[in-house]
């Protein structure tokens, strides 16, 4: 990292006066933050701050008031987030999400899982059905590309040898890493992580810290991550946003934020620090 | 314990006593000047009195027993395993034996002089194969994709219709109206189903059921198109590749292959044609549900949400299930209004499409081994109780036992429910296993 | 305008019979969230009761109308609130921790078994029953064209608003409304907290059947004609009246019932008879696109 802000330079997510209100409630308040390619970005913040909701606006289930959310692609296009159908973000703009209470396909297998995560892909293949149940070729080969995708990740994140249970029969830990797994098998270019690492036992959480650092390194996507867990967040993040209330109240490397009196004001809860802050 | 039984005994009869004291001990009849009261009480005494006996039977010795719920009630789960795995499988097994069904009551009909009505035994398996096919279709929107739909008999109407219009009006054969037909019941799976399908769970439900009524309704007001409650009668029957089951005629199927006339090239005729296209629903919705389209279905129905943070179009995806599903459905509607050459609205109602529900949820939603079996004890047991005219000697010669038919069915539904509440076949089969199952 | 005004007189009329099963429906949706399809059969049967009682009471020579109809209700009400009961004990209970699909089943089951038991033990031929109440008041007149409210519709809708303003009081004012309520957020929770929640649920298909024989007593004095498919009819606009209201909401309920019935009521009077049920789906659909929950009903909000 020879910048130190390195999300400035080229940011691959560019977040502007993002605004939220709920009723009369403000849950995002004006936030602007940026995130770099091949660098984790954690967002913080205590309970309530706002920050799930950045991610359900970043992944278009709620709409903003206002505000801006740009995705730039290597081609040069740019998409604009805020202004897409849930299910667009994810497959013309690449990005991907896991949720705080972990939604997967319970009843289906792991494999199967993941590959429905490559569904729009293998629905092209199979010739949006029609073709497929015609006989017409090209779908197996393109399926087995996706087994290899699926295995691919699934060996990433340790779980191969369950490929054919139930996900829902897997232990908590592991669902958790499937998610991922399965984030990943959209290929995206942002993933967005919501508390990866909630309920995870010390080892677990160990675990995730070498995943995520593994698919930082192999990978050339930005990822996006909500956490509580601070020797998480501290050690693998590069970058922190911290909000409180929905606004930003800190932003940098995680030395920066460690060092923020408005952080550690946030955290404690020292209410004239608090009152300065706003 | 005895004391309890005793107890628990008298508060049965008492429910047993108000729940049957007005309605059955007292039946209004027609009279001159209005109605009045014949009394039945001694029924309403023996009923008490079964109950009472029954229950305190049940609470000192049945219920005691130690039950032994573990290791039973896993028959159909077996046979599911033996479905899904390779081999001589009763895949095979069930195939060959819808085949050769005809054959084979032929035989044993002249062989062991049985004098079964062969006519009537037929009917009631071409009967089962339309609930069969029209079971496979609903499961595709119930079962897999996990919509409620409670309309779906719609679809049969637009399909019955559709057919016998298109060949009234058109004088179009069979075969060119049963791919058109199927395809109109899918546009109009589309059309009912575009503003509705993010509607959730009951809302969906309240509103297939709502259209399902106004179809039938139209049908049965719009009189110069539909011909009212009259129906259509006359609906061209199906020939075999061109060549009619007449007895008269110089190019009829008997003529061109050389046989006696019988009534019965027809039925076998019928039977063998809704054989195949129940299994034409059933390889082509297997074959889906192993494609991305069945997986995105199935997603569907375990969760939405994640369904679209993945990029699926979920109303698309929806949209597919619903038509696809209203295709077999109008597929089964054309043959059942060319089997019967005459359609009315009555066919069409509500009942129908809880009874097709009922077959899905009973047989074990998304099991499509589960429709047979739920088909074959719902439709084709409760056909044959049609026949139970022996009970008649039993209650005397006003009584009628094609109405305790529908009685006992509905018991039937409430008694398997509780006592399967996921379906005969409970157990998912994988649509991909990475690998081979080694057993 | 008076032809308008009759109108109306009627919707209502009809409307607050809707609206009272309608409250079953949603009772019911509320606390186990699942459609009770043999809702409208209780309906019926009670129906069927009120028939016999009043004829038997007749027949005994109990013939001062406003005494034998009190004691019809009453026993009417004790009988259809057993059947109620007999309903969700048998057909409910047992799948009480199953998948949604299983008791919906079980309900349409139970509809068909009470159609057939009351075409068995009653016979399939439509009831009729001489008018009981009689007399009504003119409120208009013009043009040789008079606007009327029978003594029977009025009855209808105070007792109606009295039910329901006593309903309403009974969910928000007593412990058993509260336990309903707290049910209805989280059944485990409630149970953990000492609440009978078998008894809860019991007690709302009382209460739900309750009212049913109510309206069943005023459709049978209204209409002057019953039969064993009344059940299915009546039961499936009441339905579609919860829904409309919002389902789980009394208030909506209410509302949709007096919606359902107006819009029958006008659609009759004004354009073809025979569509207007047409007409009464099409409202519901049509709110539903827009307003997915309902009139009143409260948005279905899924944490993501």
């Amino acid at each position: 990292m020879s910048d130190q802000l390195s999300w400035q330079i080229d940011p691959v997510l560019d977040v502007q006066n993002l605004t939220l209100a709920f009723g009369g409630l403000v849950a995002i308040d004006d936030l602007c933050f940026q995130s770099a390619r091949r660098e984790i970005t954690a967002i913080i913040g205590p309970n309530g701050a706002g920050k799930t909701t950045v991610f359900n606006c970043l992944t278009g289930f709620y709409k903003p008031d206002r505000g801006v959310i740009a995705l730039r692609h290597d081609d040069g296009n740019q998409y604009h987030l805020e202004r897409m159908a849930e299910f667009r973000i994810n497959n013309r703009a690449s990005v991907a999400r896991t949720f705080q209470n972990i939604r997967l396909f319970t009843g289906m297998s792991v494999l199967e899982n993941l590959l429905v995560a490559q569904h729009q892909k293998l629905m092209k293949a199979s010739g949006m059905t029609i073709g497929a149940l015609l006989g017409l070729g090209g779908y197996r080969s393109r399926e087995k590309q996706a087994i290899e995708l699926a295995m691919h990740w699934l060996e990433t994140t340790d779980l191969h040898y369950r490929a054919d249970d139930l996900a829902g029969d897997l232990p908590y830990g592991d669902q958790r890493r499937l998610e991922i797994a399965r984030a990943m098998c959209t290929q995206p270019l942002l993933l967005c992580l919501d508390e990866p690492a909630a309920g995870l036992n010390p080892k677990e959480s160990n675990m995730l810290s070498q995943l995520l650092l593994n698919i930082k390194s192999q990978e050339k996507i930005a990822i996006l991550l909500i956490e509580h867990d601070m020797s998480v967040v501290m050690e693998i993040s590069d970058h922190i946003v911290v909000i409180d209330y929905g606004r930003k109240i800190s932003d940098g490397t995680p030395m920066q934020i460690r060092n923020d009196p408005k952080v550690i004001a946030a955290y404690l809860g020292v209410d004239e620090t608090r009152e300065a802050v706003k | 314990m005895t004391k309890n039984a005793l107890t628990d005994a008298l508060i049965s009869s008492a429910i047993a006593l108000a729940l049957s004291v007005f309605m059955i001990g007292f039946r209004t009849t027609d009279a001159p000047g209005g109605l009045v009261l014949t009394y039945k009480i001694p029924l309403v005494i023996s009923i008490v009195a079964v109950v009472f006996l029954g229950r305190l039977f049940l609470n000192l010795f049945w219920w005691r027993r130690p039950s032994s719920t573990k290791t039973k009630n896993r028959y159909f789960d077996i046979l599911q395993v033996r479905w899904a795995s390779g081999g001589i499988s009763l895949h095979g097994i069930t195939l060959l034996l819808a085949f050769a069904l005809p054959l084979l009551l032929f035989v044993l009909n002249a062989k062991m002089n049985l004098g079964l009505p062969l006519r009537y035994w037929f009917d009631i398996a071409t009967l089962v194969l339309t609930y069969i096919m029209l079971g496979w279709g609903l499961n595709i929107v119930v079962g897999m994709a996990g919509l409620l739909d409670l309309g779906y008999v719609a679809f049969y109407a637009i399909g019955a219709y559709s057919y016998a219009l298109l060949a009234q009006h058109f004088g179009l054969s069979f075969w060119v109206c049963l791919p058109l037909a199927g395809l109109l019941a899918a546009v109009w799976g589309v059309a009912l189903g575009f503003p509705v399908l993010r509607l959730r769970g009951d809302y969906l439900a309240i509103v297939t059921l709502a259209f399902g009524e106004i179809i039938r309704i139209v049908l049965l007001n719009w009189y110069q198109f539909t011909g009212g409650p009259d129906g259509l009668s006359g609906i061209p029957r199906p020939s075999f590749f061109g060549l009619p089951f007449k007895r008269y005629g110089d190019n009829t199927f008997h003529i061109f292959m050389g046989l006696e006339y019988s009534t019965l090239h027809r039925i076998l005729f019928l039977y063998y044609l809704i054989l195949i296209l129940a299994l034409l629903t059933y390889f082509v919705t297997n074959k889906m549900r192993r494609l991305p389209i069945g997986r995105a279905w199935e997603a569907l129905r375990e969760d939405e949400i994640a369904c679209r943070s993945l990029g699926i179009n979920t109303v698309n995806t929806k949209l597919t299930a619903f038509a696809t599903g209203a295709m077999f459905g109008g597929l089964a509607g054309s043959f059942f209004a060319t089997r019967q050459g005459f359609i009315s609205p009555e066919s069409f109602t509500f009942i129908e499409s809880a009874i097709i529900l009922a077959i899905v949820v009973l047989g074990g939603l998304g099991s499509q081994l589960g429709v047979v079996i739920a088909s074959v004890v719902m439709i084709g047991g409760f056909e044959l109780l049609r026949n139970m005219s022996w009970l008649k000697l039993l209650f005397g010669e006003d009584f009628d036992p094609s109405l305790y038919r529908m009685l006992l069915f509905g018991l039937a539904m409430v008694a398997i429910m509780v006592w399967k509440p996921r379906g005969f076949i409970s157990s998912r089969e994988p649509t991909i296993l990475l690998k081979e199952k080694t057993q | 305008m008076e032809y308008f005004a009759q109108q109306m007189i009627n919707g209502v009329t009809l409307g607050s019979v809707y609206g009272l099963i309608a409250i079953g429906y949603t009772m019911v949706y509320g606390i186990i969230g699942m459609i009770n399809f043999a809702h409208g059969d209780i309906f019926m049967v009670s129906a069927f009761v009120s028939l016999i009682v009043f004829i038997a009471l007749l027949s005994i020579g109990i013939t001062w109308i406003p005494l034998a109809l009190l004691i019809v209700l009453i026993v009417s009400m004790a009988v259809t609130s057993v059947y109620g009961w007999t309903v969700e004990r048998l057909a409910y209970r047992p799948l009480r921790a199953s998948f949604r699909l299983a008791p919906l089943i079980t309900a349409i089951g139970m509809s068909i078994v009470l159609q057939n038991y009351v075409q068995i033990v009653q016979g399939a031929r439509v009831k009729p029953l001489p008018p009981v109440i009689t007399g009504s008041y003119t409120l208009m007149e013009k043009d040789g064209f008079t606007v009327q409210i029978s003594n029977m519709q009025i009855a209808i809708i105070v007792t109606t608003f009295i039910l329901m303003i006593a309903f309403s009081a009974l969910i928000s004012k007593t412990s058993l409304g509260r336990c309903q309520r707290a049910c209805e957020q989280d059944r485990t929770m409630a149970a953990l907290l000492g609440i009978n929640v078998d008894r809860t649920i019991s007690l709302t298909f009382i209460m739900g059947a309750g009212l049913a024989s109510v309206a069943g007593l005023m459709y049978l004095l209204y209409y002057g004609v019953i039969d064993f498919y009344i059940g299915f009819v009546v039961g499936i606009k009441a339905f579609t009246a919860a829904v409309l209201g919002g389902i789980g909401s009394l208030p909506g309920a209410m509302l949709g019932g007096l919606i359902i019935g107006l819009v029958e009521t006008f659609w009759s009077a004004y354009f073809a008879i025979g569509y207007k049920d047409v007409a009464a789906f099409s409202i519901l659909i049509i709110v539903l696109i827009f307003l997915p929950s309902g009139l009143l009903g409260k948005p279905e909000v899924e944490k993501i």
